[in-house]
């Protein structure tokens, strides 16, 4: 396996300072590690890949790979994501995004760009909770968790951001763990190859602002919940009782061009209109 | 189209119309908004252009916030790109308009300005939204920001408004009224050659040596579209040379210090203005957007009267161009400055006095325009 | 990936990198890993090592490097480097990863 870590070492930038800035046994840094050897999997150039991140500990990413790397706003990272790609449609464009970024203040960028399936992946590094700013609820904080601004627990109901990206129109969407990390390195490379806009939920544990506060002794637990949790999607449909399971696996695959290839036919059909009427 | 040549073609524009013709004849290929009266016009007829164009793209975004991203996503993959909007959607836009000042990507904001704040009067002119474009997203940082007052002046300012943002890789704002959005005039097209078009300097060096925000001559440091072998970083935080965050007090200081500088040594060459009848002007009129307009009238009216009336017109609002208006100043015994706002550039007029002269305001704010009447009786 | 069998493997921890998550302790299959002093993985038992792909890419810090003996041969012969084979602490083979650069002070901040 020694080429699983010389291998990330090809595509982190050295003059960054390591190791990595998140806590010990966040599971960003597994992310990061599923994201590289997706993109090596598929051989792409290095020039060729954009990685934009939005803001939050997830964002802090984009400094240490070697790709053309975008930090942008807080949860507006899609949004220079699609103007990337509508710009230059050859570049593979990544969004890295937190729970946070991507659903909470970022989910109507989220919804209009699987609406308009533009051909970018998005990877939401879902820790449950707003890491950076010190353990605040998300939207995708389940019911009855505790954090800094729901003390007595979260009243409000969480986002199932599978079902939300499926209904908004996405051409692909799956979920993953990074307990589950062989798997996730599939699903972030199916994504990549595939058209249109493609969504990869990674479940990581933030034990530091969400563990702590909801009964984990240590990151090495949360690790050990998402493996009794998560269920492959085959298997999970069979189980009679549900409650408390989360699927992974690949949940939409829909054969859709992305915006940016409807784009060009549009233009392209313009040209051909107008140079028949010459 | 083989037509005789110096044959002009002419066309009868809306002002928004003619910030289309302007930019395209800039090199715009990229447009993003979502639509908001009064500027609704240059999304519509941008809707129709820019796909006729071989790679241009037209994108109606989810909101104003969108469509700022994906204009400095377009501009940091190598495009001219800008967008359009009104009030309610100029104060969305305010936080990615300080990430691109922040990151120094080049891009172009036409905002229409309709009358009064929050709804307002969308149908209304307005001129309340000047200091906003100055001073509207958080932190210190430079910006650009012009206008406009009539047709033609809409082409050739969004012209000038991309020149601006390549040549200093900054965002740019031009500021329309609904007056001067919709009011529709005769101007001739653009032809390729009239105007000088300035594109951002590209790197030329390998890429190992190429730091994304070095000091240079200019201040400006060389941008590459994304894609090009140069890899880099860009980031809204606070960062170093090679792009990368960074808090020491040193190397923040440099950064502001520099982004700053990139303007103010080029004062000369951003500071736009119009002189009316100013050479021997002891009552001067300092206008821009519409009210120019009636401005100019009621100078022309008050010198047949034989008073010695000028009218400085700003086509640059920020960097406030101080070095003109201070020395008519000193000439003047009465400056007045007419703005359908509380008084917002007289701010900066005032600012700039230092006691050569008195300052008048006329201010109007119920949506109605300024007449030459209203400026014909201050300077009489 | 062929080699699996026990005895044929060397595992490196990299104590720069590695922030002591114990994750890598928990889930080894073979209790190759377990906690130093300083709380950061430490390799006590490499012989018992079937290289099952866990802890490599579950090291959320890209702190540990698991070698089949062969393979490591190999790479120390190719460097010219006659030394016996590395310590775990101090990782010689230009294929490894590089040790970090020196500490400079924190520049990152926290929006
Ligand atoms: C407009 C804006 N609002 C708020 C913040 C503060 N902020 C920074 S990160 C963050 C939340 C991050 O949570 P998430 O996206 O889930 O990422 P994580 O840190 O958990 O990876 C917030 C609220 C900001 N930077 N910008
Ligand atoms: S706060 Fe949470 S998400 Fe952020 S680095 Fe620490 S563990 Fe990771
Ligand atoms: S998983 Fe990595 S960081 Fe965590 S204890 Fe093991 S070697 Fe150290
Ligand atoms: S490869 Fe498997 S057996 Fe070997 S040390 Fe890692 S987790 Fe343990
Ligand atoms: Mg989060």
């Amino acid at each position: 396996m020694a080429e699983v870590t010389q291998l990330i070492h090809q595509y982190l930038r050295h003059n960054k300072k390591f190791p990595l800035v998140f806590c010990p046994g966040c599971g960003h840094g597994i992310v990061l590690g599923s994201l590289v050897r997706g993109v090596h999997a598929l051989g792409l150039d290095k020039d060729d890949v954009v990685v934009v991140a939005g803001i939050g500990c997830s964002g802090r990413i984009a400094a240490y790979v070697d790709f053309n790397t975008v930090h942008a706003t807080h949860g507006r990272a899609l949004t220079i994501a699609t103007g990337i790609k509508m710009a230059n449609p050859e570049l593979t464009v990544i969004a890295v995004m937190g729970d946070g970024d991507a659903f909470s203040i970022g989910g109507n960028h989220l919804i209009h760009a699987a609406r308009r399936n533009i051909g970018v992946t998005a990877l939401v590094l879902n820790n449950f909770i707003y890491g950076m700013t010190g353990g605040q609820c998300s939207s995708t904080t389940p019911e009855g968790a505790y954090s800094h601004t729901s003390p007595m627990g979260q009243l409000e109901a969480a986002f199932d951001i599978v079902e939300l990206t499926r209904a908004a129109g996405a051409a692909g969407v799956s979920r993953g763990t990074v307990f589950h990390v062989k798997a996730l390195d599939g699903l972030v490379a199916d994504a990549l190859t595939r058209p249109g806009f493609n969504l990869v939920e990674a479940l990581t544990p933030c034990f530091t602002q969400y563990g702590r506060g909801n009964g984990f002794k240590n990151a090495v637990e949360m690790f050990k919940w998402l493996k009794e949790r998560a269920v492959p999607l085959e298997a999970y449909e069979k189980l009679e009782d549900k409650s408390g399971r989360i699927p992974i696996g690949t949940f939409v695959r829909r054969d859709v061009p992305g915006l940016e290839a409807r784009y060009a036919a549009m233009r392209e059909k313009l040209r051909e209109m107008k140079g028949g009427a010459a | 189209m083989s037509q005789v040549r110096k044959k002009r073609r002419e066309a009868f524009l809306l002002g928004n119309e003619a910030v289309v013709e302007g930019a395209l004849a800039a090199g715009c290929s990229f447009y993003a908004g979502y639509p908001i009266t009064p500027s609704t016009e240059i999304m519509e007829t941008m809707a129709k252009r820019l796909p006729q164009l071989s790679d241009g793209v037209f994108l109606q975004m989810e909101d104003e916030i969108a469509s700022m991203g994906a204009v400095i996503g377009a501009s940091l993959a190598g495009r001219k790109a800008m967008t359009a909007t009104s009030g309610p959607g100029f104060s969305l836009m305010q936080e990615q308009i300080g990430y691109a000042a922040m990151t120094e990507t080049p891009l172009v904001l036409v905002n229409v300005m309709r009358g009064g704040t929050s709804t307002g009067l969308p149908t209304s002119p307005g001129q309340g939204d000047v200091q906003q474009a100055r001073w509207g997203a958080h932190g210190d940082h430079p910006i650009l920001v012009l206008a406009a007052s009539d047709v033609p002046e809409c082409l050739e300012m969004t012209v000038t408004a991309f020149n601006f943002a390549e040549k200093y890789r900054t965002p740019v704002i031009l500021l329309l009224d609904e007056i001067t959005a919709h009011t529709r005039e005769k101007i001739s097209l653009p032809e390729p050659g009239d105007f000088e078009i300035f594109s951002r300097l590209v790197p030329t060096m390998p890429p190992e040596w190429y730091k994304p925000y070095e000091e240079t001559l200019r201040g400006v440091p060389p941008m590459p579209p994304i894609g090009k072998g140069y890899r880099f970083h860009v980031t809204g935080l606070t960062h170093d040379l090679q792009g990368f965050p960074t808090s020491r007090p040193e190397e923040v200081k440099a950064l502001v210090e520099r982004q700053f500088r990139k303007i103010d040594r080029f004062f000369h060459d951003v500071q736009l203005v119009e002189h009316v009848a100013t050479d021997d002007a002891e009552v001067l009129v300092v206008a821009y957007g519409c009210v120019a307009r009636s401005a100019r009238l009621a100078v022309r009216q008050a010198r047949e009267a034989g008073a010695k009336a000028g009218l400085l017109i700003l086509k640059t609002l920020f960097p406030f161009p101080r070095i003109h208006v201070e020395k008519l100043m000193r000439a003047c015994r009465l400056v007045v400055v007419p703005e359908l706002n509380v008084g917002q550039i007289s701010r900066e007029v005032k600012r700039v006095n230092e006691g050569h002269t008195t300052v008048r305001t006329i201010n109007r704010v119920d949506g109605l325009i300024i007449t030459p009447s209203q400026i014909l009786k201050e300077i009489s | 990936m062929s080699a699996s069998s026990k005895g044929q493997n060397r595992v490196v921890v990299y104590p720069d990198w590695c922030k002591g998550c114990g994750i890598c302790i928990a889930f080894c299959p073979k209790h190759v890993l377990a906690a130093g002093p300083d709380g950061k993985a430490r390799v006590v038992a490499e012989d018992a090592c079937v290289n099952c792909g866990f802890c490599e890419p579950h090291c959320p810090d890209f702190a540990i490097v698991v070698t089949p003996r062969a393979a490591n041969g190999r790479n120390g012969r190719a460097n010219g480097n006659g030394a016996p084979a590395a310590g775990q602490d101090a990782p010689e083979s230009p294929e490894q990863p590089q040790q970090p650069a020196p500490k400079e002070p924190d520049k990152e901040e926290h929006p």
